[in-house]
């Protein structure tokens, strides 16, 4: 069943523009399978196993009860304070990526429950320039915690992030704080703060909310870091091993607390939370 | 127009007359001074309109003053403290307690090297974790003791690499900002050369943040900019104006506070005068904010950030 209510304004519904065709081919493994099959085995391909992107959609659907959505995403959009061009005018970037993901922005804010438990969730969407925190992608997600806050329950952060959005210059760096500064709050009213990290969770994401949670869960795949290959090649050019940045190095040196298989997240997730419940009820 | 080696050529050789006019009593006063407006006008017509890239490549100059160039100009006394308790010690941020005027504050600041031996130790300014856990330390001492905190950003970011990685940079940074927005303590940053991204924001999530004027202040490099967005390095020019970096800029976006003036030319042509400006900014915002109450102060911070940011906000329908 769909698990999105009916909004006045932008709507988180990606069904209208969803690939119609019955067949698609894995990118990994080059075999054509069944989409539905695909849908039905949480984006994962059934030949190979390789994870596919979710959309902010599908990661709610794979980890809340069923019927138990609320968009409570604030009603904002990108400003462009610096008028940035690059090759593209930034203000055709946002308008392009709304178009080809139906959201309006990078990361939807949802009242939920798992395992019946209440929780605010902010959810970002990779196919939404790169899922980079912007002016709104900060303001959501301070938004969620307050929400959060106010409703005396844990904050589920699912991050899918390059890091910042370059286009909106130090306005996008000092998200960083923005959000650092909320999560105190969040911290003050002793109310837990689990941050789960997928592919990829990097730069300033990475730098700031989404390393500041009580909890740390990775999903499988997940890339973790602060500096891409990029900047190290053209920084410090050094050779770096195959396991760069990924979940098992992150884990393996002590940044993360878990990881868990895509199908097993939401079990994660809700024993993790059952910890919780005598802090804040 | 004229490139700022010709300006050198020129100052340097109106030394040379200054000696030359000591030494054998030669009368050569109209001619030096002649050279003197000379080398004010050009200096005029060079610098007074700077490029943003200009103000990239001052920022950067390889004799711009580093953190402990103008240390001992803004500070009476000071004592350099080491090591993260934990990794190591790194020399590319250092702390130290400091006394601004007759006041014990606690000074964490990014170090670039003065020479190329001096910057394969201080890996360009470049922290490691090691470092992002020392200013942590030196963070929580502030606090402790009510020790204002005083930061100088100056780095082309934070240091990548495995070893970054191994030891969680992104969690360092991430702590160190969260810090800075708990303490009970006033703080006061000042960018006095590059503030390169995460690396220097980790130290300047403060309740005023100052810039001289030659400083940029970004969220990437214009190189990286120009790499990821233009996907050509040759773009770093337009990359730099793009961004808006510059003090003047983001005093007009109204992220920061003050522009501390340089000498023409950059701070390093008198770097006596660039500290003495920048000593009077801290110490002037220093007072303002030890003038509040604690409360009011914490809020006012949390007020700043939590603004930060524009966006449209759509009517709602519903």
């Amino acid at each position: 069943m769909p698990i999105f209510k009916e909004r006045g304004y932008l709507r988180v519904n990606l069904d209208e523009q969803r690939d119609e065709s019955l067949w698609m081919q894995c990118k990994s493994c080059g075999e054509l399978v069944f989409r539905r099959r695909v849908r039905e085995n949480n984006n994962i391909c059934p030949s190979c196993g390789e994870y596919f992107f979710l959309t902010a959609t599908e990661r709610f659907e794979s980890l809340i009860d069923d019927g138990s959505f609320e968009d409570i995403s604030l009603p904002i959009i990108a400003d462009d304070p610096l008028e940035f061009e690059d090759t593209k005018p930034y203000a055709k970037r946002i308008a392009e990526a709304q178009e080809t993901t139906g959201l309006p922005g990078a990361i939807i804010i949802g009242s939920a429950r798992i395992n019946d438990r209440p929780v605010v969730m902010g959810v970002m969407d990779f196919r939404f320039i790169g899922g980079t925190m912007g002016a709104v992608m900060g303001e959501q997600i301070c938004h969620g915690i307050e929400e959060a806050i106010r409703r005396r329950c844990p904050f589920v952060l699912v991050t899918s992030s390059g890091g910042a959005r370059i286009q909106e210059g130090l306005f996008s760096l000092l998200q960083m704080v923005k959000t650092s500064a909320v999560r105190t709050r969040l911290a003050a009213s002793r109310l837990p703060f689990v941050s789960i990290m997928t592919y990829p969770t990097t730069g300033g994401v990475q730098a700031s909310i989404a390393s500041l949670g009580d909890i740390i869960l990775a999903e499988k795949g997940a890339m973790i870091g602060f500096a891409g290959r990029r900047v190290i090649r053209d920084t410090i050019a050094q050779e770096l091993p195959s396991n760069y940045q990924t979940e098992a190095f992150a884990l393996e040196h002590g940044l993360i607390d878990r990881i868990a298989a895509r199908e097993a997240l939401h079990e994660e997730l809700a024993t993790v939370l059952s910890y919780f419940n005598n802090s804040h009820e | 127009m004229s490139d700022e080696r010709t300006l050198d050529l020129l100052e340097a050789k109106i030394a040379e007359l200054r000696e030359l006019d000591k030494l054998d009593g030669m009368d050569l006063a109209a001619e030096i001074q002649r050279l003197e407006s000379k080398l004010e006008a050009l200096r005029v017509e060079r610098y007074a309109e700077l490029s943003d890239w200009d103000r990239v490549q001052l920022a950067r100059h390889a004799k711009r003053p580093t953190s402990l160039d103008l240390t001992p100009h803004l500070f009476t006394e000071i004592f350099e403290l080491h090591g993260d308790r934990l990794a190591g010690d790194d020399p590319a941020m250092i702390a130290a307690l400091a006394k601004l005027d007759q006041r014990t504050v606690v000074l964490i600041a990014h170090q670039k090297g003065r020479s190329t031996e001096e910057n394969k130790a201080r890996l360009f300014g470049m922290p490691r974790p090691q470092g992002y856990r020392k200013a942590l330390r030196m963070m929580r001492m502030a606090e402790r003791f009510r020790f204002p905190v005083i930061s100088l950003i100056d780095t082309p970011g934070a240091y990548p690499g495995l070893e970054s990685e191994s030891l969680n940079i992104g969690g360092a940074i991430a702590d160190c900002i969260e810090t800075m927005m708990t303490l009970t303590v006033p703080s006061v940053a000042a960018v006095i050369g590059e503030g390169g991204s995460g690396g220097a924001l980790a130290i300047a999530a403060a309740d005023r943040v100052l810039m001289l004027d030659n400083a940029i202040y970004t969220v990437i490099s214009p190189e990286g900019a120009a790499a990821v967005l233009w996907k050509d390095k040759g773009r770093t020019a337009d990359a730099a104006k793009a961004l808006c970096l510059t003090a003047p800029r983001l005093a007009e976006l109204q992220l920061i506070d003050e522009i501390v003036p340089e000498p023409l030319g950059g701070a390093h042509k008198d770097v006596e005068r660039t500290a003495a400006a920048l000593r009077e900014a801290l110490q002037r915002h220093l007072d303002e904010q030890l003038a509040l109450p604690d409360a009011e102060r914490l809020e006012a911070r949390f007020r700043r950030y939590r603004t930060v940011g524009r966006f449209h906000t759509l009517p709602d329908a519903s």
